[in-house]
């Protein structure tokens, strides 16, 4: 072996999926079964008491969501990955493995909106309080530690777009308190950002976004960085404690710097069930192949599209870091100079009801509440995901009156314009 | 050909001990036979306990070593008190005991006739001193790894669990043992 290093391509292509040494299938299978027969009796208490590698029943793991493990790992520059069946999944089996009941977690402000209700509601049940901070002052993070706090979390790339986190700057305040940094890498993938390299410990994504990236597959990642250190840490006793599920096994120390997923897998994954199907990690893989690629043209597309509304007389504001004008714009040019992702917002004049009619003119752009699919999709946020909350609710959340948001697709970028064009002039 | 990734942590691409290439590794792992493990354990929570069990699977000949256990068996094979107490050549010590203590035994590995063909220290396990004695009589030095996740991630076992074994390829794993959920260490 030469002293060259895969590069990102090659492994968003090769890592994690060899021929399968039965078959010599290049493909990787869809290993389609619940469970997997044991070599004998000795070998499948091997498995349970997690002394050898291997397959016992798909809840746990199976090797079609392996290589997608192994997969997101390579492309995040990890030690391990966990594949779940939500991008919510992955956020829930994270805080399970770090919290107990009473702890706190901050998280930032700016959110997608379901991870908001996630920590301010479904997280109130299981005792863990979320604080928020404000990912635009990171001193704010430093101001809300306590002795109870047990993890930071973070969207690289913020949703609904057009917020780039200055990672750097919240890493070193984790670093200086020894809390672990969670980012939620959904809106970048690793094409654009690779969280890790600026401190991140943990990534989360939600792989039914970019990761799988054409709209068929629901699916979530946990990341393990392999850098924070749980060995003897008190705080955090599913991983420094003797566990009893394993008769007294430690995971920091049996996994070393792959304990964190290893944990996430054996006591939270095993126990709480959101595995992921092998069907949704097989499109997952397929998707990722053509990461690189897509996650170019997705930026440049939604670039284009989004200096053409800012010259638009119908439009009052743009919010994509991409372009030059905007107040992300260094933090993007620093984290992600590749491009500043497929999603955006920007605001109408004509307020809340050239909003409803400009999605109902629109031709190319699909309705609905997803992003990062090959097709570009709109949404009015104020008539439909923020519908219930009262006007200045719907401000503050950056959903107001007049707010659109754009999931650029891989369309031809004159064809988006265009659709855009007609449907801005009829509203 | 495999494309490979040196040895997972830490990242970079020397030969020192911070980063064994992969063929070091493999090398070490096809030759070796006899494996002297000091710091056996017989709780099969342990570390120790559980790559005991994971290498005499793979077929080594592990030889338990532990004074507070010693004469007991374990895994079905006899523990012994000291590397000396061991009978026969030994052809590779794996040191399950703090950086400290790596010290003096290696020192005791290194009065053994024949001398061990390597030393292994576990896995958060180095003592940098111990290793420059014995590459100074020519013998072969790993710190701070673990045999079983090196196994495992040469083999491609590892991958099952989810971890990057930061290994490319092109040809399928090779398949040891009755079922399939055994790897071999010499992928083509
Ligand atoms: C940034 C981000 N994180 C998490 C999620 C939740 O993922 P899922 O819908 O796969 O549960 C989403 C979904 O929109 C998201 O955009």
């Amino acid at each position: 072996m030469t002293d060259r290093l895969p590069g990102f391509d090659t492994l968003a292509i090769h890592a994690g999926a060899a021929p399968d040494a039965a078959t010599g299938a290049r493909a990787t299978p869809i290993y389609q079964t619940t469970s997997f027969v044991f070599d004998d009796v000795d070998h499948a208490a091997s498995l349970f008491g997690l002394q050898a590698f291997g397959n016992i029943y798909s809840r746990i793991g199976n090797p079609t969501c392996s290589v997608l493990e192994e997969r997101v790992a390579a492309l995040e520059g990890g030690t391990a990955a966990l594949a779940v069946a939500s991008g919510h999944a992955a956020e829930f089996l994270t805080f399970h493995t770090l919290l107990q009941p009473g702890d706190e977690f901050i998280a930032a402000r700016k959110l997608y909106g379901g991870s908001i209700n996630q920590f301010n509601h479904a997280y109130k049940n299981f005792g863990w309080n979320v604080v928020w901070a404000d990912s635009d002052d990171p001193s704010s993070f430093e101001a809300a530690i306590t002795p109870r706090t047990k993890a930071i979390f973070v969207e690289s790339i913020a949703n609904p777009g057009g917020v780039i986190v200055d990672l750097q700057a919240i890493a070193a305040i984790a670093k200086k308190h020894r809390i672990p940094f969670i980012v939620d890498n959904t809106m970048a993938s690793p094409y654009l950002i690779r969280p890790f390299e600026h401190g991140a410990d943990i990534i989360v994504h939600s792989a039914t976004k970019f990761l799988g990236g054409h709209g068929n597959s629901v699916g979530g990642l946990i990341v393990d960085g392999g850098s924070f250190n749980f060995a003897g840490d008190d705080r955090y006793p599913m991983l420094s404690k003797p566990r009893p599920e394993y008769g007294g096994m430690v995971l920091a120390e049996t996994f070393g710097n792959f304990g964190f997923a290893i944990a996430a897998r054996v006591l939270g994954l095993r126990d709480l069930g959101p595995a992921l199907s092998p069907f949704n990690a097989f499109l997952i893989l397929n998707g990722i192949e053509t990461l690189p690629l897509r996650m170019q043209r997705h930026s440049d597309n939604a670039l284009a599209v989004a200096e053409h509304l800012a010259n638009h007389s119908k439009v009052s504001w743009v919010s994509y870091p991409g372009l030059r004008s905007d107040r992300y714009h260094n933090l993007a040019k620093q984290y992600c100079p590749k491009g500043a992702g497929a999603v955006f917002t920007f605001g109408l004049k004509g307020g809340y009801e050239a909003g409803v009619k400009l999605v109902s003119n629109l031709k190319l752009f699909s309705h609905l509440a997803n992003i990062g699919d090959t097709r570009s999709l709109v949404i009015h946020p104020a008539s439909t995901t923020h519908r219930q909350l009262s006007d200045e609710q719907k401000t503050q959340a950056g959903a107001g009156p007049e707010v659109v948001r754009l999931s650029i697709g891989l369309e031809d970028k004159e064809d988006l314009i265009e659709d855009l064009n007609q449907a801005l002039d009829a509203a | 050909m495999l494309i490979e990734l040196p040895c997972p942590i830490p990242y970079g691409l020397a030969m020192d001990h911070s980063n064994y290439p992969n063929d070091y590794i493999r090398g070490i792992l096809n030759s070796v036979k006899t494996i002297a493990l000091v710091g056996a354990s017989a709780n099969p929570a342990r570390p120790s306990w559980i790559v005991t069990k994971y290498l005499l699977e793979r077929g080594y000949d592990v030889i338990p070593v532990n004074p507070g256990i010693a004469g007991t068996e374990l895994l079905g094979k006899k523990v012994y008190g000291s590397l000396a107490e061991v009978p026969g050549p030994i052809d590779m010590v794996e040191i399950f005991r703090n950086s400290e203590a790596a010290g003096p035994l290696t020192d005791e590995a290194l009065a053994l006739d024949p001398l061990p063909k390597v030393i292994w220290m576990q896995l958060s396990v180095r003592n940098d001193e111990a290793a420059a004695r014995a590459e100074a009589k020519g013998i072969k030095v790993v710190m701070d790894r673990c045999p079983k996740i090196e196994f495992g991630r040469l083999s491609g076992e590892i991958s099952w669990q989810g971890v990057n074994s930061r290994m490319l390829s092109s040809k399928k794993p090779v398949l040891s043992g009755k079922g399939f959920q055994k790897l071999g260490l010499n992928r083509p």
